[in-house]
């Protein structure tokens, strides 16, 4: 550990922690006032509510019948997860264990759609599916959702699978297993801590992607954060409280998959997606 | 008994190619259809257009100032919010990654791009706005005396990009940071280097491949704003952004061609920065983080 002893290297590191309070003070006092609102009666020129109630929570329950949108939201990130769990550590497995010719082309093909921003590709593809006619449905929302959850599980699991000896595959193979023996009963349970996390991480970005489920959701397959965001574009026709209330619920349906996640991967880890495996030595 | 010429198999095996790099090709087929077909078939769509010729929709971009100035429009948000976030980034990663406990900050810093932009623009209309705690804070200081005006303009965009946008620059800048190993930083103060010595000529050179990836990365979601320039901006005039100008154009005058040729714009100046950005970082020291012989 080096120490700066100097005047001015503490007032370097207050400094930079101050910008890291400032920072986070903002951010909490957002996230409170959200809540606060949602729970506040009559909230104009004040430090606080007037009073405190619950009723907005009744009140946007019904009105943005956030009971169908709940069960859409988690059906559509259910069979996102599901569907790109099977595509993307298959796909993991190959680029984990085979060395081919343009491999490296395949790498680029996978990393690019994490890379793009959703609405640039968003568009040309809702483009697509609304030709195809999927768009607008609950599986053109699932296929919108899956390009950039495939190869987000395939760069989170290569990592994983490269740590696995292949020694333990060349046994289970001198057994007699073949693929399908080996996926279930050896290389799966090795790798469920590597699969939850994935899988987790695709839940929380698929239940708060807003852009490609907003340009390819009809009335009926609409994910909650769409709907919160149709009801802040209306606001002045609905109670401010109630919207709020609705953000409420949505901050919970997304913050209780992500403690879970936190669980299994380092924060980091969420941004840094592609990090390489220490190579052996 | 030996066959002089292997089988077709056996040769393909020896390639790398057999069952096992068969398992990659459900996904590989799957993303040419989502993602590679959507953009070819856009690009062509884009030289297609309702009426004139095959470039007439990129005439018309650059021709009408409603549509051409969205570029400067979401450049003067992308590149202050991309320059900020770094600029905060690299002293705050190279401090908190000597901490021992980073996993509190960390989780709580991933919580806002966890929640996304539609929260964060629907939190901030509340919290920026003229009687939101923001400015009554500053007026209960004495610093201001009528309430600031940052929602449903440029300011409220940029407070919502920064809010989203820093904490994914920080945790991509310590992830680097803490790749390096800090031994090579212990050699440099052994030899007497000062605290902005060894940043300069020890760190700086190799976060620079770092850096350039987060500045990238943190550009290209940035020039990507959408939901919070409508919420939160003022998406008529002043935060107009492009993505705005893509939406309408394909949902509010259903004129496909012509949203496929903005998002083909859109791509291409974020591929004109990126290519900007790493030819610029190639200017730097290429090598090894990790410390040690050789």
């Amino acid at each position: 550990m080096i120490r700066d002893t100097t005047i001015g290297a503490k007032l370097w590191i207050t400094a930079v922690w101050a910008v890291v309070i400032f920072f986070v003070l903002n951010l909490a006092a957002m996230i409170v006032a959200v809540i606060l609102s949602s729970f506040g009666t009559r909230w104009l020129g004040t430090w606080l509510p007037a009073g405190f109630t619950d009723r907005w929570y009744f009140a946007a329950w019904s009105e943005f019948q956030l009971h169908d949108v709940l069960i859409v939201t988690f059906q559509i990130a259910f069979i996102v997860v599901a569907l790109s769990g099977l595509l993307g550590v298959t796909a993991a497995y190959a680029l984990a264990r085979r060395d081919f010719p343009g491999k490296k082309l395949v790498m680029l093909l996978f990393l690019l759609p994490l890379l793009v921003p959703p609405i640039t590709f968003g568009i040309p593809l809702a483009t697509v599916l609304y030709q195809a006619g999927v768009g607008g449905t609950f599986w053109g929302v699932v296929i919108a959702n899956l390009v950039p959850t495939v190869p987000f599980v395939i760069l989170v699991m290569i990592p994983f699978i490269e740590q696995i000896d292949p020694k333990i595959e060349a046994a289970a193979r001198v057994f007699g297993a073949n693929t399908f023996q080996l996926f279930i009963h050896v290389l799966l349970p090795m790798l469920v801590p590597g699969i939850l996390a994935a899988l987790l991480l695709v839940l929380v970005r698929t239940v708060g992607m807003f852009e490609l489920t907003f340009l390819t959701a009809g009335p009926t397959s609409q994910t909650l954060v769409v709907a919160l965001y149709y009801s802040v574009f209306a606001s002045g026709v609905r109670a401010v409280q109630s919207i709020d209330a609705m953000a409420v619920v949505y901050m919970i349906t997304t913050l209780v998959w992500l403690l879970i996640a936190l669980r299994f991967v380092n924060p980091t880890q969420i941004v840094a997606r592609a990090k390489q495996a220490p190579s052996q030595p | 008994m030996a066959d002089p010429q292997p089988s077709l198999r056996q040769r393909l095996a020896l390639r790398g190619i057999d069952g096992v790099t068969l398992l990659a090709l459900p996904a590989v087929l799957f993303v040419l259809a989502v993602f590679i077909y959507p953009f070819a078939y856009g690009l062509l769509l884009s030289f297609e257009p309702k009426e004139g010729g095959a470039l007439a929709n990129y005439q018309r971009f650059f021709s009408d100032p409603f549509l051409y100035r969205t570029i400067a429009t979401t450049l003067w948000l992308a590149v202050p919010v991309t320059i900020i976030s770094l600029a905060l980034a690299v002293p705050i990663a190279l401090r908190v990654r000597l901490m021992t406990r980073q996993r509190l900050l960390t989780t709580i810093l991933v919580l806002p791009i966890t929640l996304g932009t539609v929260l964060v623009a629907e939190g901030l209309l509340n919290y920026l706005g003229p009687q939101g705690w923001f400015s009554r804070t500053l007026m209960l200081f004495g610093v201001i005396e009528h309430p600031l005006k940052l929602t449903n303009n440029y300011w409220g965009v940029f407070a919502s990009l920064i809010i989203t946008g820093f904490p994914f620059t920080f945790l991509l800048t310590l992830s680097y940071v803490t790749g390096i190993d800090p031994a090579l930083e212990h050699a440099a103060a052994t030899h007497g280097a000062g605290a902005w010595q060894r940043f300069r000529h020890v760190f700086l050179p190799l976060l620079a491949p770092g850096l350039a990836i987060s500045a990238c990365l943190s550009f290209v979601q940035a020039f990507a704003v959408f939901p919070s320039a409508i919420l939160l901006g003022a998406p008529a005039g002043p935060t107009r952004v492009i993505s705005i100008a893509a939406y309408q154009a394909a949902f509010e005058q259903y004129d496909y061609s012509m949203a496929s040729a903005i998002a083909m714009i859109m791509a291409a100046v974020q591929m004109v920065i990126v290519v900007a950005i790493l030819a610029f970082r190639n200017l730097f020291y290429r090598g090894s983080t990790a410390g040690g012989k050789g």
